[in-house]
C-alpha cells in the first residue's frame, strides 16, 4: 500500500506543534496500525530525524494505554477495537491519514501523539476505588449479587480509561468516564457503602480538571473501544443527585 | 445542596428541567395562539389573550416562565463556555463520529430562537403588555385587538418567513433538547428511551406544524 500521513508533530508540551506529510510506499495491508507508524519511525530514524512518539503497551486491546485520532475518530474507522487492533486493510491504497493527538485541556500533549492523561488516575484517586482490607479471595457467592446487578456492573468495569471518550466528545466530556467507574463500583454492595461520598468527590473532581459538560450527544458510546453505553452517564447523573439532595 | 450550583450536573439538572417547563409552555402557549384560525370571531383569541395578561395566577406563572428561561440560558451559556475552554487546540479533521445530528447544533439553534424570541417580545409581547395595540371595548372591558394585529403581520410574506424559520430551528432545537432533558434527569433505559426519542421527534413535528399553519393560513386564505 502507497500512504500519505499527515501526524502532528509537536516537540514538547510548550511548543506550537504543526503537522508534517510523511509518504509510505510499501505497507503490508495485514500490518496493523501501530506496525505502520513503527515502519515509519525505522526510516525517520535511518535518516536521522526524530520519531513520532505515540503511547502504546500491550498492543492486544486491553491495556488502555494506545489511543491516536485517526480520519477524525478515536481509534480510526472501526469499530469496539483500540488503535493497535487496527490493521491497514481498513484503508484503501493512496488513502491519506490524518493522525492527531487526543486534544482536551484535561489531556495535554507531552509529545507528538502522546498526551498525559493523568487527569483519569486523579479521578479515580477521588473514589475510583472500594476502601476495604481486601486480604485473600472470597468464597464465591459469598456475597449474594443479583445477576442484573453483576452483569451491569461487569459491562461497566470493561472500561480500559483510554481517553477515547473524552477525545469523541464536541465537549471533551469525562462523563461517559466517571459514569463508568461509578457505575461498576456502586452496583455492587462492596462498593455501595462509599456511593455518596465517591460521586460527589468524582464530579467535583472532574469539574476541577477542565473537563466540558455532557450534552448527551453519544459520540463517547460510539467511540469507546469496550462498547460502554451511555445509560452509564443516566446512572452517574442519578447517583449524584442522590447523593447531593 | 450548595453544589447544586457550582456543579456541572447540577447546572444541567435546572437546565434541563427549566428545558422541560418551556416544552410544556410551547404547548399552552401553541393552543392559544391556535385560537385565532379556529375561531372566525376575532374576540376568542382576544378575551384568551387578555386572560393570560391579566389573570393573577397567569401572572404569578409569567414570572416562573421568564425565570425560567433566564436559567436556561445563562446555564446554557456558562457550561458552553467551559466546554469551548475544555478542547483549546481544536482537531484538524473534524468529528466522524456517529452522534445524533441535531445535538452538534443545539447552541447555533439555541442563538437563532434566542434572536427570535427578543424580536417577538419587543415587537408583540410588550405591545400587548403596555397597551400600544388597538382597543375594542365589549361589554365596558377594554380588550386589545391582538387578532387583527396578528392577521396585519401575517398578510406581509417576510414575516411569515422569518416566523416560520425561526420555528424550524427551534424544531431542531426540540428533537435533541426533549430527549436530552430527561437523559440529564437520569432517566434512560433501553425500554423507555426509544419511547422517549419517539415522542421527541413527534412533539417537535406538532410544536413546528401547530404554530407554522397559523402564518400559512393566514397569508393564503
Amino acid at each position: 500500500m502507497k500512504l500519505k500521513l499527515k501526524i502532528w508533530r509537536q516537540k514538547d508540551p510548550h511548543s506550537r506543534g504543526k503537522f508534517v506529510n510523511y509518504r509510505l510506499n510499501d505497507i503490508s495491508a495485514d500490518s496493523s496500525f501501530l506496525e505502520m507508524l513503527d515502519v515509519l519511525n525505522e526510516e525517520l530514524i535511518s535518516k536521522g530525524e526524530e520519531p513520532v512518539v505515540y503511547d502504546h503497551d500491550c498492543r492486544e486491546g486491553i491495556c488502555g494505554a494506545c489511543g491516536l485520532y485517526i480520519n477524525g475518530r478515536p481509534h480510526g474507522p472501526d469499530s469496539l477495537i483500540t488503535v493497535c487492533q487496527l490493521h491497514m486493510r481498513k484503508f484503501k491504497n493512496g488513502d491519506t491519514i490524518v493522525i492527531e493527538p487526543w486534544r482536551a485541556r484535561a489531556f495535554p500533549v507531552i509529545r507528538d501523539l502522546m498526551v498525559d492523561r493523568d487527569a483519569f488516575d486523579k479521578l479515580i484517586q477521588e473514589g475510583g476505588y472500594v476502601s476495604v482490607n481486601t486480604g485473600s479471595a472470597p468464597d464465591a457467592n459469598s456475597i449474594p449479587v443479583k445477576k442484573v446487578y453483576a452483569d451491569l456492573s461487569m459491562d461497566a468495569a470493561a472500561c480500559i480509561g483510554c481517553g477515547a471518550c473524552v477525545a469523541a466528545c464536541k465537549n471533551a466530556s469525562a462523563m461517559l468516564f466517571v459514569g463508568a467507574k461509578v457505575s461498576h463500583l456502586t452496583l455492587l454492595p462492596q462498593g455501595k457503602v462509599e456511593s455518596n461520598e465517591r460521586v460527589r468527590d468524582m464530579v467535583a473532581k472532574m469539574d476541577e480538571l477542565g473537563f466540558g459538560n455532557c450534552t448527551n450527544t453519544g459520540a463517547c458510546e460510539a467511540e469507546c473501544p469496550k462498547g460502554i453505553k451511555l445509560t452509564n452517564i443516566a446512572r452517574l447523573n442519578r447517583e449524584y443527585y442522590r447523593a447531593t439532595f | 445542596m450548595s453544589g447544586i450550583i457550582i456543579s456541572s450536573l447540577g447546572k444541567k439538572l435546572l437546565m434541563s428541567l427549566a428545558g422541560i417547563f418551556l416544552i410544556t409552555f410551547l404547548l399552552l402557549h401553541m393552543g392559544i395562539n391556535l385560537l385565532v384560525i379556529i375561531f372566525e370571531d376575532p374576540m376568542v383569541y382576544n378575551k384568551a389573550a387578555h386572560f393570560m395578561s391579566s389573570n393573577i395566577l397567569i401572572k404569578i406563572f409569567e414570572i416562573i416562565l421568564f425565570g425560567g428561561l433566564l436559567l436556561h440560558v445563562i446555564f446554557a451559556l456558562i457550561l458552553q463556555i467551559q466546554n469551548w475552554l475544555a478542547r483549546p487546540k481544536r482537531y484538524n479533521k473534524a468529528n466522524y463520529s456517529n452522534t445524533s445530528f441535531f445535538s452538534k447544533f443545539m447552541i447555533h439553534t439555541a442563538v437563532i430562537t434566542l434572536t427570535f424570541l427578543v424580536i417577538h417580545f419587543l415587537d408583540f409581547y410588550i405591545k400587548a403588555k403596555f397597551g400600544h395595540a388597538a382597543e375594542i371595548i365589549v361589554d365596558g372591558v377594554a380588550y386589545h385587538d391582538l387578532a387583527s394585529e396578528i392577521m396585519d403581520k401575517f398578510k406581509m410574506l417576510p414575516f411569515v418567513i422569518f416566523y416560520i424559520a425561526a420555528f424550524i430551528f427551534l424544531g431542531f432545537h426540540l428533537i435533541h433538547g426533549f430527549q436530552s432533558a430527561f437523559k440529564t434527569l437520569g432517566l434512560d433505559n433501553k425500554k423507555y428511551t426509544p419511547v422517549i426519542q419517539v415522542l421527541a421527534i413527534i412533539y417537535s413535528t406538532v410544536v413546528v406544524a401547530g404554530y407554522s399553519i397559523i402564518p400559512l393560513i393566514i397569508y393564503f386564505l
